[in-house]
């Protein structure tokens, strides 16, 4: 079937990876393909990173303090990719100015440019604040640098520009700076839960779809994107802090030839403490999230409207094992008995981590894919098959390259950003 | 107002005018909503006229007014037609849109293929729809991958004056 | 539209409501637009009458440059077939731009299911096509405003504007939208917008042999489409989305959606 739709000469979207089964409409496809998938995870990893950092700044959660600063830069770093997926599905993509130019906001996608920007400033305001002192101190340091090469000149730039002209680090001008972070933290909390409740917004209010119609849909995808945001955190923290483990025991680093650098002790150390706690908060918000997606299920089982003859059809048996098995068991219940479970440790917590990632990303797919596997009609289903191998830009953009894309993109950027807002830096002062 | 950490603020306030700034060179200037409102008018006006000046294809030989496009020429093989069971049918259903005929194109490009005709007179076992009324063949048993047109006359198909 | 036009349009329509309507028998778009300002185009189906030819989803094509071998259309064909055993099946193969030529139904991944034709109870064709919904869902949700509905009534896709997100797509309950093939736009039935404007019938209605397929202005009560609508059981497709369908259907049965 899908050899015979290649060999079309007219393709039309969604044709290359849509099977159609029994009655569906001639116009019917999967226009929401993998990027739209991707979408949702992205910018949930980013509300959920976020409110993450937040806990640190806002609530005072001291213990969090290095996973939070971690967790900063990283949102910062995925910040452009929950973009990505969206501008890769467009098939205007230089249109996408258009949603900024003349925004329609009756349409929920028309606040993305918006929300989107807002938030962005307020991860980029915090960053500044957190690390002005680490600008200017860079800053200064450059330009007492005698002969300096050209990536030298390139940075002091960078960082005289990255001060805003602001070089007051005395005591009470970082008071003033954990003053306003603290603020502003407080303020990225509803806005990044709004980010991501709205991207809940935009399918839980497309009428024409029995699947995603249920004004749950925002909170659950909220509470996922907490789950999501979090479980990533703390895998990405681990990692980087087995990394440095290994950097500081052999010395390879540079920072490992310093008087005060970190022994391997104190990173272990560093490491279980945030790691079990984060995990705390992360076993909560699975809890609210689970509870969500169970009742969503169950209202719809037990009300039985017309839509529910189709929906069980693609819910208890062409998904099921998408659902119940690779969501719900592998995503969902197994990682939670893995924390949950007296004796709990790093390791345990770490591959629970991939787990939950794995779930999450299962309960988006099927969301935007499941909804999308019945006909309009009620009478036919139509079957996702993932483009592996590309053989036109679209079949790219929307198969497994693209959707590789966007996952590797956040770490390319974090390396990048990290050369300027380090992640790690020892912090002496209190708050 | 005189602390440092306003400078963020300032760098937004700055992208928001640039972006500002920009969108009034970038978007229509006659972007706004019709009396339907915001919610389900709001667009560029002038798309309107662009969508009324597409060309048409088909000329007015439909149903509703009758070949009356093509008899001003061809007026005796209409007649004919008309006073027929497919008088019904317009001309460019099978002869295709007239767009600027006789001009451009000067010749029709007539479809006179089976399949044409097996759209309606391929024997279906529907009696509660329209179909019912039409006679019908089996396309695998009647004469297969033969041209209708051979043996049957379009424009005067009654069976007792075939050639 | 600056405060001079819009008080200049608003005379007008007022004005026009005013105009005592001359009676008009038939429906001719040309004397509509001239006698009466105030339009609301909506279509009528008559499923009783449709021998499922598809000859208006080829005009449709062809007059409106969709590509025909592509597998989408702004119009299509429905066939129902019930079993005298109370099976249902439904097809429209490639949205019937062919016709029904074959009895069998196409069960889609290119398997087919022949019914025996003393089996077959009632039968029918449904054409389909954009609604035209009074408050099209579609036209709610597009991010940039690059589909909106016109003051007479009929909803477009500004194709210099559209990103392309899919969107509309998505909330139409009618599967009336798709993207254009080699424009990359999303794309949809016009009611022939620039043929309405020109005083020419839509494509599917000029082409439709047996008038199953019928356009008129619901606002003009000596309208024939209007009077039929008026008073005759007519019905239109899934009304439990609220979104006030302009395309009404005479003869509609419980399974068609």
């Amino acid at each position: 079937m899908v050899e015979q739709i290649a060999q079309h000469v007219m393709e039309v979207h969604g044709e290359a990876w849509t099977i159609k089964e029994l009655f569906t409409l001639p116009n019917e496809y999967i226009y929401w393909s993998i990027q739209i998938v991707m979408y949702p995870f992205m910018t949930g990893l980013v509300a959920g990173a976020f409110v993450l950092s937040s806990l640190y700044h806002v609530f005072g959660v001291e213990k969090l303090k290095e996973i939070a600063r971690f967790s900063l830069v990283f949102s910062f770093a995925l910040l452009p990719v929950a973009m990505m997926p969206l501008m890769m599905h467009l098939q205007q993509p230089l249109r996408g100015i258009h949603v900024m130019m003349t925004p329609h906001f009756t349409s929920a996608i028309a606040a993305f440019g918006i929300v989107f920007s807002t938030y962005a400033c307020i991860v980029a305001t915090e960053l500044w604040l957190v690390y002005r002192k680490h600008f200017v101190q860079s800053a200064l340091e450059l330009k007492a640098k005698q002969n300096p090469g050209l990536v030298d000149k390139f940075r002091r730039l960078v960082f005289t520009a990255l001060t805003l002209g602001a070089w007051d680090i005395s005591h009470e001008a970082i008071e003033k700076d954990h003053k306003a972070c603290k603020i502003m933290a407080g303020i990225g909390i509803p806005v990044a839960c709004f980010l991501h409740g709205y991207a809940g917004f935009i399918f839980g209010s497309v009428k024409a779809n029995a699947l995603w119609m249920t004004p749950l849909m925002p909170v659950i995808f909220i509470c996922s994107a907490v789950v999501s945001g979090v479980a990533l955190c703390i895998l990405c923290y681990v990692v980087v802090q087995e990394f440095r483990k290994f950097l500081a025991k052999r010395k390879l680093a540079r920072w490992a030839n310093d008087s005060d650098a970190p022994t391997v002790e104190e990173l272990e150390g560093a490491k279980h403490m945030e790691v079990m706690l984060s995990s705390n908060y992360l076993l909560y918000f699975m809890m609210a999230a689970l509870t969500l997606e169970i009742l969503d299920l169950i209202f719809r089982g037990y009300t039985q409207v017309k839509s529910w003859d189709i929906l069980r059809e693609v819910i208890m048996e062409r998904d099921f094992v998408k659902i119940f098995v690779m969501q719900y068991g592998i995503g969902n219940v197994l990682p939670f008995l893995m924390m949950a479970l007296p004796g709990r440790t790093v390791r345990r917590t770490t591959i629970a981590t991939v787990l939950v990632l794995f779930g999450v990303f299962m309960m988006r797919y099927n969301v935007v894919i499941g909804g999308q596997a019945f006909s309009l009609s009620f009478a036919g289903f139509m079957d996702y098959h993932l483009p592996i191998i590309p053989h036109s830009i679209e079949t790219f953009k929307e198969g497994l390259g693209g959707a590789l894309a966007v996952i590797a993109t956040p770490f390319i950027l974090f390396y990048f950003i990290n050369k300027f807002l380090p992640a790690f830096l020892k912090e002496e002062s209190t708050h | 107002m005189k602390s440092h950490v306003w400078r963020p603020l300032y760098v937004v306030i700055a992208l928001v005018v640039g972006l500002l700034v920009f969108r009034f060179f970038y978007v229509p200037h006659d972007f706004g909503s019709g009396k339907r409102g915001f919610m389900y008018s709001f667009h560029r006006l002038s798309n309107e006229a662009e969508w009324k000046e597409q060309p048409a294809k088909y000329g007015t030989t439909g149903r509703e007014r009758m070949h009356e496009y093509c008899s001003a020429c061809h007026g005796a093989v209409v007649k004919v037609r008309s006073e027929n069971f497919h008088g019904i049918i317009p001309c460019e259903d099978c002869h295709g849109p007239a767009m600027n005929h006789p001009e451009a194109p000067e010749k029709l490009n007539i479809d006179r293929s089976r399949e044409l005709c097996l759209r309606c007179h391929t024997n279906l076992p529907y009696t509660t729809s329209e179909r019912k009324r039409i006679p019908g063949i089996d396309p695998k048993g009647h004469n297969p991958g033969e041209q209708c047109v051979k043996c049957h006359n379009p424009h005067n198909p009654k069976l007792e004056d075939m050639k | 539209m600056d405060r001079r036009d819009f008080l200049k349009k608003c005379v007008m329509v007022v004005a026009g409501a005013s105009v005592p309507l001359s009676a008009l028998t038939l429906v001719d778009p040309r004397k509509v637009l001239a006698a009466n300002p105030d339009i609301q185009w909506a279509f009528l189906v008559d499923t009783n009458k449709c021998a499922g030819c598809g000859f208006c989803v080829k005009a449709c094509k062809t007059e409106n440059d969709i590509p025909l071998d592509a597998n989408v259309t702004r119009t299509w064909v429905e066939r129902y077939v019930y079993t005298k055993d109370d099976r249902r099946y439904v097809d429209s193969p490639k949205g019937a731009l062919n016709g029904f030529t074959e009895s069998r139904i196409d069960l889609g991944k290119g398997e087919f299911k022949e019914i025996d034709p003393k089996n077959v109870g009632k039968a029918f064709f449904v054409p389909k096509l954009c609604n035209h919904c009074t408050t099209p869902p579609c036209t709610q949700v597009c991010p940039v405003g690059a589909t909106y509905k016109t003051d007479d009534g009929v909803v477009l896709v500004d194709r210099k504007w559209c990103i392309g997100c899919g969107y509309c797509i998505m909330a139409c309950p009618y599967a009336a939208r798709f993207f254009h093939p080699v424009l990359k736009v999303a794309d949809k039935c016009t009611f022939c917008y620039h043929r309405l404007s020109k005083g020419l019938q839509s494509a599917c209605v000029n082409a439709c042999p047996f008038g199953a397929r019928r356009m008129g202005n619901i606002h003009d009560p000596n309208d024939p489409i209007t009077q039929i609508i008026m008073n005759e059981r007519v019905g239109v497709l899934k009304d439990e989305f609220g979104t006030k369908p302009q395309a009404f259907y005479i003869g509609l049965a419980q399974e068609v959606r």
